[in-house]
């Protein structure tokens, strides 16, 4: 009998089992796809909203400030990719001035700190490529950008280090509460848990379903990105967002913290949780609105295009509570934007709700909260020399665009949560994201990934289940001296 | 560790500057190469068609490869490979890391770099669709097939018709795969007349020109595709779309030379070629530091590859025993009506002796055209007759000395169609 089952290991699910790993308790994550921040988590905006946006008094608002209080900290520990870059939101007409300071206020009313209104002239000043026609902006210090999936893979492999189990290729099909505990039915069997907690994401209100209840309505919402060359990583400095309207938080453009530019979302209807398409129209919209914000985007230094999915629902706040039907499952669902800025603060959020419910913490004494990741390109010369003459392996470049090296892979792969393909390794050391988009190391990594595992390089997948690159030997395939 | 030269990349490039600064008597030379091993793209480029002009012979890659690399044995030239350069100082200091001799700068008199390209992606032209397994760049699934003997898909659509895909369709076909369609976006193919016949039309592989690919199918590994025709402002015609079951799409898409070295070197950059602006001997625009190969501009055979890179091999050479090409005379040359970019961007008159050859790439297909060099004046200094013009082939004149005299100012270098 495990005492919390974590259905679903996004960065959700991730932080609240890195949250729990501190505790005496039996936890079980269970993940349906081969790999951790296989979801939204992989596939979103890689921002820290301050906390503005998000009307007062709803959870949303309480914990997007305080998940964004928290981040930094977290991913110190964990050695996260994390930028304090500070938000504009640009206005260009005097009624989005007026909105603008709307979002002031009710963001002075949520706590957010630092809040400023400027000037069509400061913001200039602090943003010298935005459009002519911008005439102020709300300026948030406090927001950052991140690494989404390395937060997701950090937080989920220091829970794993501290005894956390992950069971991925694990779908849940049934849940019954029973006297005492939850029974959940599972594509790798049955597992028994005092309490489940429901992070599964634009799946969530399946779960729901399964568990009897009515549940809500999911809103499935694609959201299309381009992400651009490094070659324009410094177009600007912040993340630039336009005013909101009634589909969301519009069309942003930011620096990425691998230091590259993102630009989007738009909001498009989803067929199903799972429609991560793109579409002409949808880029193109994308693209359109992003130059009225700035206009020098060049979208040919364009690297990768992509969607997401935010789990959209017919209520309006995060929607964090116990089922109605199965009082031992807990909901953590409809955490669309700003979600992964929460993230931390859900995760602390649902472990009061968890002890409300009647889970018992006590701190494990050998709790070790903290992750280091070896990454050749930042170091200097000389660390860099004796890095390599310690081992070799940090010596071979594999990703010639992002520098990394042999040693790199190799550590990702002994990881605590170790990928099985060329993506996971993406994800983890960063190899294949730069502008040839592994075109020139991707063999290479597959060729690592099959010697690390001692499996055929046929077994190695691009990404998620079913993604197989390989589809037999030549003529005389295989056949190597 | 000091280095008379100091050649970035082992690919036909690399080896042809560093034999030709060797027989020119520079007798430190390294060549830092970041594969396991040398000869570059080649390695993987198993079909003939290589080496008609320079070695009068039909070789294959690794074989063209191999002749410049046996050539090299007999020389002094030092070779790194599996070794990767990080930086490369004004100064001309090449940091450079590998496994074998760990963390070095290497203290260069004269930097040939040689890095070569890189294939464009599908992000970089951005089609739409899911993003399933299944969809690899021409170069990348050449690699798969003719290095680790695996084939990557079953059925095929290919889109862009530049040669590294036109090679794949029937490399492809050759593995039992069956090639449904080669589509390409612009009216004309991106690649050499020889490889559309001897690659698509031998093997009844259809090629669509003026059609792209507007849709791409298949949660985990592609499950088919829609080709529409495009109209003359490249958008997709409603109508004509059609649907091809496949599991594998090839780009063939274009290359870009891979600068990020150059870049950071802060050398002076061709938004046109994407490569470093050159003089008449491939220098750059740091004294000492010379490009060749698809690094400065993309080459479609590799016979010119080497020849280019001769020019710079010797003009290394030279630069070493102190013949500065210094020169006040510097004659811009500017890209004109029908032509893409040309290479080199600057004359130096004082460092021509005889003539000065320009290469360049046309916009569009012509049929017999002039190819026109007219001055800042506006008076015409040359014309060359040509049949055929197409932006697939790299064009070259040969420019004597003599008439580059009278050459007031800039040069142009434009098309004039005929009729």
């Amino acid at each position: 009998m495990y005492d919390i089952t974590i259905i679903g290991c996004g960065v959700i699910g991730a932080s609240l089992a890195y949250r729990l790993s501190r505790y005496d308790l039996r936890v079980l994550v269970l993940e349906r796809e081969n790999d951790v921040a296989m979801g939204t988590t992989k596939a979103n905006s890689a921002i820290v909203h301050a906390g503005y946006d998000p009307m007062n008094g709803t959870l949303m608002a309480k914990l997007n400030v305080r998940g964004s209080e928290m981040m930094e900290g977290l991913c110190k520990d964990l050695d996260v990719h994390y930028q304090r870059s500070g938000s504009l939101v640009i206005a260009f007409s005097k009624q989005e001035l007026l909105t603008l300071q709307e979002m002031y206020e009710n963001g002075k009313r949520n706590g957010v700190p630092g809040l400023k209104l400027l000037s069509a002239e400061q913001t200039h000043a602090m943003e010298p490529n935005l459009a002519d026609t911008v005439r102020g902006a709300l300026y948030a210090p406090s927001a950052a950008i991140i690494d989404p999936w390395g937060l997701c893979i950090a937080e989920a492999e220091t829970a794993v280090k501290n005894g956390v189990e992950l069971r991925l290729r694990t779908a849940v099909t049934g849940i019954e509460q029973q006297a005492g505990h939850v029974l959940l039915h599972t594509s790798t069997g049955d597992v028994q848990t005092r309490f489940a907690v429901n992070c599964t994401g634009t799946h969530a209100h399946e779960l729901a379903e399964m568990a009897g209840g009515e549940g809500w309505e999911a809103k499935p919402t694609r959201g299309e990105y381009y992400l651009l060359d490094k070659s324009s990583g410094d177009l600007v400095k912040h993340v630039i967002f336009q005013c909101p309207s009634s589909v969301g938080k519009g069309v942003l453009v930011s620096p990425t913290v691998h230091g590259n530019l993102i630009v989007g979302p738009n909001a498009a209807d989803a067929d199903d949780a799972d429609d991560k398409r793109t579409t002409a129209p949808g880029l193109h919209e994308v693209q359109t609105v992003a130059r009225r914000s700035v206009p020098t985007i060049d979208i040919r230094q364009c690297i990768r295009t992509f969607a997401g999915v935010r789990a959209i629902t017919n209520r309006p706040d995060f929607i964090i509570e116990p089922d109605d039907v199965c009082p031992g499952l807990l909901h953590l669902a409809g955490i669309k934007s700003p979600g992964l800025s929460a993230a931390p603060a859900i995760a602390e959020y649902a472990e009061k709700l968890l002890g409300q419910m009647g889970v018992c913490y006590v701190e494990k004494p050998d709790f070790d909260g903290t992750r280091r990741v070896t990454r050749f390109k930042h170091l200097s010369g000389e660390e860099k020399a004796k890095l390599v003459a310690e081992n070799p392996l940090y010596g071979r470049v594999i990703c010639r665009c992002e520098t990394i090296t042999e040693g790199e892979i190799v550590d990702a792969i002994h990881s605590p949560i170790p990928p099985c393909s060329i993506d996971g390794v993406k994800r983890r050391a960063g190899a294949g994201m730069g502008r040839c988009q592994g075109g020139f190391c991707g063999p290479r990594v597959m060729e690592i990934l099959a010697r690390e595992l001692k499996t055929d390089q046929m077994d190695i997948l691009q990404d998620q289940d079913g993604t197989f690159l390989i589809t037999g030997q030549t003529k005389m395939g295989g056949a190597k001296a | 560790m000091k280095y008379d030269l100091v050649v970035i990349g082992g690919g036909p490039a690399g080896l042809a500057a560093a034999h030709a600064a060797w027989e020119d008597g520079c007798k430190s030379i390294c060549i830092l190469e970041r594969d396991k091993e040398l000869g570059g793209i080649l390695n993987q480029c198993i079909h003939n068609g290589f080496g008609l002009h320079f070695f009068k012979e039909e070789l294959t890659g690794p074989e063209y490869a191999g002749r410049f690399i046996e050539m090299l044995r007999s020389t002094g030239v030092e070779v790194k490979t599996d070794a990767m350069v990080l930086d490369v100082t004004h100064d001309k200091q090449v940091h450079v890391v590998s496994a074998a001799s760990g963390y070095e700068v290497l203290d260069a008199q004269s930097v040939v770099l040689a890095m070569g390209c890189r294939e464009r992606t599908r992000g970089a032209i951005a089609i739409p669709g899911t993003r399933p397994a299944g969809v690899f760049t021409a170069g990348a699934a050449q690699r798969y097939l003719n290095i680790e003997g695996y084939m990557v898909g079953k059925r095929v659509v290919i889109l862009g018709s530049g040669d590294i895909g036109l090679i794949m369709a029937r490399r492809m076909t050759l593995e039992g795969a069956k090639v449904l369609a080669c589509v390409e976006l612009m009216p004309y193919s991106g690649g050499l007349t020889r490889n559309i016949v001897q690659c698509l039309n031998d093997f009844d592989i259809p090629l669509y020109l003026s059609h792209t690919i507007t849709d791409i199918q298949g949660r985990d590994r592609v499950e088919r595709v829609t080709v529409s025709q495009i109209d003359n402002k490249r958008q997709p015609i409603p109508g004509t779309e059609m649907v091809f079951d496949c599991d594998t799409v090839l780009l063939s898409v274009g290359l870009i030379p891979e600068n990020e070295l150059s870049r950071a070197t802060g050398l002076e950059m061709d938004a046109r070629t994407n490569g470093p602006v050159v003089y008449e001997n491939m220098e750059t625009s740091i004294p000492g530091v010379f490009a060749c190969g698809n690094v400065v501009h993309v080459h479609d055979l590799v016979d010119f590859v080497t020849a280019e890179s001769q020019r710079a091999g010797h003009a290394a050479a030279a630069y070493c025993a102190g013949q500065v090409a210094a020169s006040t005379v510097i004659k811009p040359i500017s890209a004109g009506n029908g032509v893409g970019y040309t290479v080199p961007q600057h004359i130096r008159m004082d460092a021509v002796t005889d003539a000065v050859s320009l290469f360049f790439r046309v916009r569009a297909v012509y049929r017999d055209a002039k190819i026109v060099i007219t001055d800042e004046t506006g008076a015409q200094i040359a014309a060359f007759a040509r049949e055929h013009l197409a932006p697939g082939e790299m064009e070259s004149i040969k420019l004597p000395r003599v008439l580059l005299d009278k050459v007031q100012g800039a040069l142009t270098v434009s098309i004039e169609e005929g009729k």
